[in-house]
């Protein structure tokens, strides 16, 4: 694992009128790392994750790519850096087929005219090396799963092989096996030497495929963790910010009954 | 990672396995698993067998799926064209046939602008007024100032570009409802034609001039006919062939060759069909060759370039486009400036039939017409499916119906019905495809 992180933020901080969203954050990703940012509702992660990707420029603190400082004011700028975000909400057109979706905004084109078969050819390349299985390169998205679905949308951010993916709940609404086809997928991301930031709700997910776990509480910084060395009880309570919190309690009181 | 760790509850637990063994396989295993990938057929791909059954399989799977395509706009035709034919011997003669393709031009044109717009899951009302500028000011600078007729042309033409141009501007950086605005340029456009066509109210057009002669020329060699149809014919082999060998030369799925012969024999069939009736009669029409012409470079267009795909993204999700890096709002301005384009060059056809422009042009039913043969053509009203060649089949079935009634003798509050009532079943066959697209995924 290289010494410089791709990524890092330091004392970042981000207002909102009257709303302070976040306050001194510390964030570093490394090549081949696969950080896991987690927190409650209202934390501040999808805050945190649009700085980073252009959405709401900084108000205060330093962003290094790969050790420089660097301004982040647009959408472009991450991308131009090797940024690629991955919403939650997807962002595919479900009437274009698979092939159209991956290149849409960046179509191949020969001599003025698109250039179906190279992109046809490179889609095929692109999903058999992520080992993504979908019926067909050419339907049209609305006939795949919400995990397939995903895993497309995903693999269009690699076309630009981007240093740093960011994917925002990505298994959120997704089945179980759904779920393990992206969770797979992210670590075939990380084999290949990407940095990647994961948005997590699910704690399982988290300890599944995480390196680290960063814990956002209020909009702070509220521990960052190897996951190797970490249980769940300790996340979750960096993450409500608390050792007695309702989870504890219930697990305290099913221990009980379970003990009886 | 130790099993200790990994221990969660539900769900959890049962991809964790896989993700372990993958750790621990490492890379030099996850690239077989790569290559298993590629020859393990899953079991929902896509396959298609070989021969007959395979099309027939094909075709009752795109049934199923609610994906129609012209099916039933090519149905609704026959049926149209049986009936009339039944009830008068004179609708299916080469004359009639004739006058029908020239007479469906204007509105065909108008409708190719309007699918553009339709794409976008949008609505222009205001083609119809601007088809009647277009006309208007055709006459005003070409008959009452003298003007150069090509100038005269090409400026009419452009004054439905600014036209649509504006629409555009209004609702894609105002952002007022593509509704409202052109529902206010129906009325502005409207004005603005009276106007420019003063007191008078009609202008005759030169009935020897370039606008009348757009649908008044016939290539009355026989030879012209024939010669398009050949050029249709081989054209579209060629082009099938050579984009077949691409693919099989980068080893993408391709079409057999069995297919594409047997798609330009039909193309042959109906291109020289078509060739035939029109030299039975006095020839090949200047006006189906510009529309015909038409159709093939929008269609082009929209699915070959880089715009094309813009504008199917923008009707399937706007918000998609946005992130795509699609600038959303110029690809809007820039689909009414081609609707506005459209309704102008539709308005000279209009022109060229009457040899005049009147205060009518565009006015009444007309837009509704056009509207309504984009829609029945296969359109969809939701944007983000359809092809400038529904424009083609929805026309035909109107002016179709409009003949045939006329041959009757019916009067026209029959004939408003009557088209009514089909476009009521292809917005209803629209609707119901689109939910059952919905239920087999394919919306």
């Amino acid at each position: 694992m290289s010494a410089t992180p791709v990524l890092a933020l330091r004392g970042v901080s981000k207002r909102f009128g009257a709303v302070q969203a976040l306050t001194d954050v510390e964030l570093e990703v490394r090549a081949g790392e696969v950080v896991a940012l987690v927190g409650d509702n209202g934390a501040g992660k999808s805050t945190l994750v649009k700085t980073i990707a252009g959405v709401h420029p900084i108000d205060e603190g330093v962003i290094e790519w790969n050790g420089e400082t660097v301004q982040i004011n647009r959408p472009h700028d991450a991308q131009n850096l090797g940024i690629a975000t991955v919403y939650q909400d997807l962002a595919l057109c479900d009437n274009i087929d698979v092939v159209g979706n991956l290149y849409l905004g960046r179509e191949l084109r020969k001599r003025g005219v698109l250039d179906e078969v190279e992109m046809e050819r490179r889609s095929r390349e692109l999903l058999d090396t992520l080992s993504i299985r979908i019926p067909s390169v050419r339907i049209p998205i609305a006939s795949l799963s919400g995990g397939q679905r995903q895993v497309v949308a995903i693999a269009r951010s690699m076309l630009g092989e981007p240093k740093l993916v960011i994917l925002d709940e990505p298994t959120a609404a997704l089945g179980v096996e759904q779920t393990a086809q992206v969770l797979d997928l992210v670590e075939r991301l990380r084999e290949r030497g990407h940095a990647v930031i994961l948005i997590s709700h699910n704690m399982a997910d988290v300890k599944a495929v995480a390196d680290k776990v960063a814990v956002l509480r209020l909009g702070r910084n509220n521990g960052i963790f190897e996951v190797k060395s970490t249980s769940q009880e300790e996340i979750i309570s960096a993450i409500t910010g608390a050792t007695e919190n309702a989870v504890t309690r219930r697990a305290a009181r099913t221990n009980g009954e379970a003990g009886k | 990672m130790s099993t200790e760790e990994t221990s969660g509850t539900g769900d959890g637990s049962e991809y964790k396995s896989t993700t372990k063994t993958d750790k621990k396989t490492g890379t030099v295993k996850n690239t077989e698993a790569a290559s298993a990938a590629v020859t393990v057929v899953d079991p929902r791909l896509l396959v298609r067998e070989q021969g007959l059954a395979g099309y027939i399989g094909e075709f009752k799977r795109k049934l199923k799926a609610g994906d129609l395509g012209s099916l039933p706009v090519v149905l609704g035709l026959l049926i149209i064209w049986g009936i009339f034919t039944r009830l008068n011997s004179n609708f299916l003669t080469a004359g009639n046939f004739s006058d029908m393709s020239v007479a469906m031009v204007g509105t065909g044109m108008i409708a190719v602008g309007i699918v553009f717009v339709l794409l976008l899951g949008e609505i222009d009302l205001s083609v119809g007024s601007v088809s009647g500028v277009a006309g208007a000011a055709f006459a005003v600078l070409s008959v009452t100032h003298g003007m150069n007729e090509v100038l005269a042309l090409v400026l009419a033409i452009l004054t439905g570009t600014v036209a649509g141009a504006i629409h555009g501007f209004i609702f894609a950086r105002i952002g007022v409802p593509a509704f409202a605005v052109t529902l206010a340029g129906l009325l502005f456009w409207q004005g603005f034609m009276l106007q420019i066509l003063g007191s008078n109210g009609t202008i005759n057009l030169d009935s020897e001039g370039l606008v009348a002669k757009l649908t008044s020329h016939y290539f009355s060699d026989v030879a012209a006919a024939y010669g398009l149809a050949i050029v249709v014919t081989v054209g579209y082999f060629l082009l099938a062939f050579s984009d077949n060998r691409r693919r099989e030369a980068a080893g993408v799925p391709s079409r057999p060759l069995n297919e594409i012969i047997v798609r330009t024999v039909l193309l042959a069939v109906l291109a020289f069909t078509v060739a035939i009736v029109f030299n039975q009669y006095k020839g090949l029409p200047l006006a189906v060759v510009i529309f015909l012409a038409v159709l093939v470079v929008t269609d082009f267009v929209l699915r070959r370039t880089a715009y094309g795909r813009k504008v199917f993204a923008l009707g399937g999700s706007v918000e998609a486009s946005r992130r795509a890096g699609i600038n959303v709002e110029l690809v809007r301005i820039s689909v009414f400036a081609v609707a506005g384009t459209f309704a102008a060059i539709g308005g000279l056809f209009v022109a060229s039939k009457i040899a005049s422009a009147n205060q009518g042009a565009g006015t009444g039913e007309f837009l509704m017409n056009v509207i309504a043969a984009a829609v029945i053509g296969g359109t969809s009203l939701f944007g983000g499916r359809g092809r400038t060649w529904d424009a083609l089949l929805g026309v035909m079935v109107i002016v179709s119906i409009q003949y045939g009634l006329a041959l009757e003798g019916i009067a026209s509050p029959v004939q408003y019905m009557i088209t009514g009532g089909v476009l009521l079943a292809t917005v209803v066959i629209d609707a119901v495809t689109r939910k059952t697209q919905k239920t087999a995924g394919r919306a």
